[in-house]
């Protein structure tokens, strides 16, 4: 499992730099930025290398942020390995809210996802050979 | 402590009615003596004061609005030479102008026994320690509250407004019990304990409150006993009357026990000013019974808000004041509807994804009013997907359409970013040009 960031943003000017710049002062590194917006706000999430220290350092800093466990697995080298995971996973039944790619320590990609039967996503990723992280 | 006051504050009917007859017609008197704008008022309408034979007789007698007060500034309405005077309290006005109104001696000691058994109905008595956050100044607020820890004996902090950190500092280090300012105030100075960490009940030891100068509603009440774990007590006043403690409710919340052997209250019909009956709703009028400096007759307040006679388990006698529902001055005309803001803040209330923070913006576009509502997410509540925050807003945006009859655009912002004021909210920004 992977701890994720989700910081919501009024469409203002310079928030997304400010969110950004709270994280540079508090030495977080971002692994991962994703944003899903409107027109009026938007909500950003982050994958970063301390997530407790950046979670802090945001809600001081008067960010209304709050932290999500999502699934994640490296994506495999082989070719077809990633959908063959993939369709394990909606074959079983495992609801997914969300999903996006992300980059790992070692520049390997990873891919992300929410659900609410976490537990059983795991166990079904294991099955299918993936590297669950 | 159960009263400040007790032969007075718990007087029979028929003693009350008698006291008031028999100052009202002594104030009607001196009013028409000493008051130029009064004599002409009811020379003009054929009232001498010898009609006024008892509190009966009150409808007999003419109207004040703000704008006689403005008229006659800074000292027409004043009913003694200024030597007499002790203090002057004024209300800013959008429009320029002040209102003034003068205090003598004897006005200042009433107003502050009303303010002490105000106190007392927060649970405070001759040991408290009071701290007052409200302005010090021309707003009655601070040096009315103080006062009034004076008469009651307690010892008073005078924080006045602003730099929270301080007051949160001093209530810990002086560990008052009893705190006043406004309520939007009060909630702020919550949410920075919380923020901080420290505990209610040990780093602050409050065990009431009177919380007035702006509207609030009931919810807002909850959330402020709950939060502190106080007795949180309405508080009613204006400058031009008194300042803070011409009413006030007890622990039993019957509505505000109103001062009534020194402020007569009647309610009005807005558009005839006919008097209206116990429980109906209109504009809350008051006459002075006993002020000498400025003496004020059948005030219109411009305050929206009923009476209540019923009995009071507290065992105090007059009659109440129940919760101001709206000024008339506040009171926004959108697309033909009348929309209060606490009609707005009981809807925020009610929704655990906000906090009861909120501007309004109106405007005029294509010749249609358009009203937006910026309220705070609160900070409590997780979000990671697009359609959580719009699902809380197509809620609130319902919500609010069937509390107002009129429809508002909803905005949603991060928690902390609407402004808190410390004296009256300015939560109402209207740019129709009308
Ligand atoms: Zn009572």
């Amino acid at each position: 499992m992977v701890k994720q960031i989700a910081v919501f943003l009024e469409n203002r000017e310079g928030r997304l730099s400010d969110c950004c710049k709270v994280l540079k002062q508090a030495d977080v590194n971002l692994n991962s930025l994703s944003i899903a917006d409107t027109k009026e706000f938007g909500i950003v999430r982050l994958i970063v290398d301390d997530s407790d220290k950046a979670l802090s350092a945001l809600q001081a800093a008067g960010f209304l942020s709050s932290v999500v466990e999502l699934v994640a697995i490296e994506v495999p080298d082989k070719a077809g390995a990633l959908a063959d995971e993939l369709i394990a996973l909606s074959d079983s039944g495992v609801n997914i809210e969300y999903m996006y790619s992300f980059a790992g320590k070692d520049g390997h990609a990873n891919i992300g996802f929410k659900t609410s039967m976490p537990e059983k996503a795991v166990a079904v990723l294991q099955a299918a050979g993936a590297k669950v992280l | 402590m159960q009263y400040f006051q007790k032969e007075i504050e718990t007087m029979s009917k028929e003693e009350k009615r008698a006291l008031q007859s028999e100052r009202l017609v002594k104030i009607v008197k001196y009013a028409y003596e000493n008051q130029a704008p009064y004599r002409a008022k009811m020379d003009a309408m054929g009232v001498k004061p010898e009609d006024i034979k008892s509190i009966d007789d009150i409808s007999k007698l003419p109207f004040t609005v703000k704008q006689d007060l403005r008229d006659a500034y800074p000292f027409g309405m004043m009913a003694r030479p200024k030597k007499d005077l002790v203090r002057l309290h004024a209300s800013s006005a959008t429009t320029g102008k002040l209102t003034v109104a003068g205090y003598t001696m004897n006005d200042i000691d009433v107003w502050g026994e009303c303010a002490a058994r105000s106190l007392v109905m927060a649970g405070g008595d001759a040991e408290s320690i009071v701290h007052v956050a409200y302005g010090y100044g021309l707003f009655t607020g601070g040096l009315g509250m103080h006062y009034g820890g004076e008469k009651l004996g307690a010892c008073v902090v005078p924080a006045s407004a602003g730099n929270t950190q301080k007051q949160i500092q001093l209530l810990v280090d002086f560990g008052a019990d009893i705190i006043c300012c406004t309520p939007s105030y009060i909630i702020y100075l919550a949410e920075e304990i919380e923020r901080m960490g420290l505990k209610i009940g040990e780093d602050i030891k409050l065990k009431g409150g009177v919380f007035g100068a702006e509207a609030w509603s009931e919810g807002m009440r909850e959330d402020i006993e709950k939060r502190l774990n106080i007795r949180a007590c309405d508080i009613y006043g204006l400058s031009e009357i008194a300042g803070p403690g011409v009413a006030c409710d007890c622990q039993f919340k019957t509505g505000m026990h109103f001062q009534d052997d020194h402020f007569y209250p009647e309610i009005v019909d807005v558009d005839t000013l006919e008097p209206l009956p116990y429980g109906e709703s209109g504009e809350l009028v008051i006459t002075t019974l006993t002020k000498e400096g400025m003496p004020l007759i059948r005030y219109r307040t411009r305050d929206i808000a009923s009476l209540n006679d019923d009995p009071c388990p507290c065992g105090r006698t007059s009659v109440k004041l129940n919760k101001i529902t709206g000024r008339s001055d506040d009171m926004l005309i959108i697309r033909g509807v009348n929309v209060f803001p606490s009609q707005i803040e009981s809807v925020l209330l009610k929704n655990p994804d906000i906090t009861p923070n909120y501007h309004i913006n109106v405007d005029r576009v294509n010749n249609l009013d358009t009203m937006e509502i910026v309220v705070e997410l609160s900070p409590n509540v997780k979000l990671d997907e697009v359609a959580h925050v719009e699902e809380i807003r197509r809620k609130l945006a319902a919500d609010m359409t069937s509390a107002l009859s009129v429809s508002a655009k909803i905005t949603l912002v991060s928690p902390g970013t609407v402004a808190r004021s410390e004296g009256k909210a300015k939560r109402i920004t209207d740019k129709r040009k009308l």
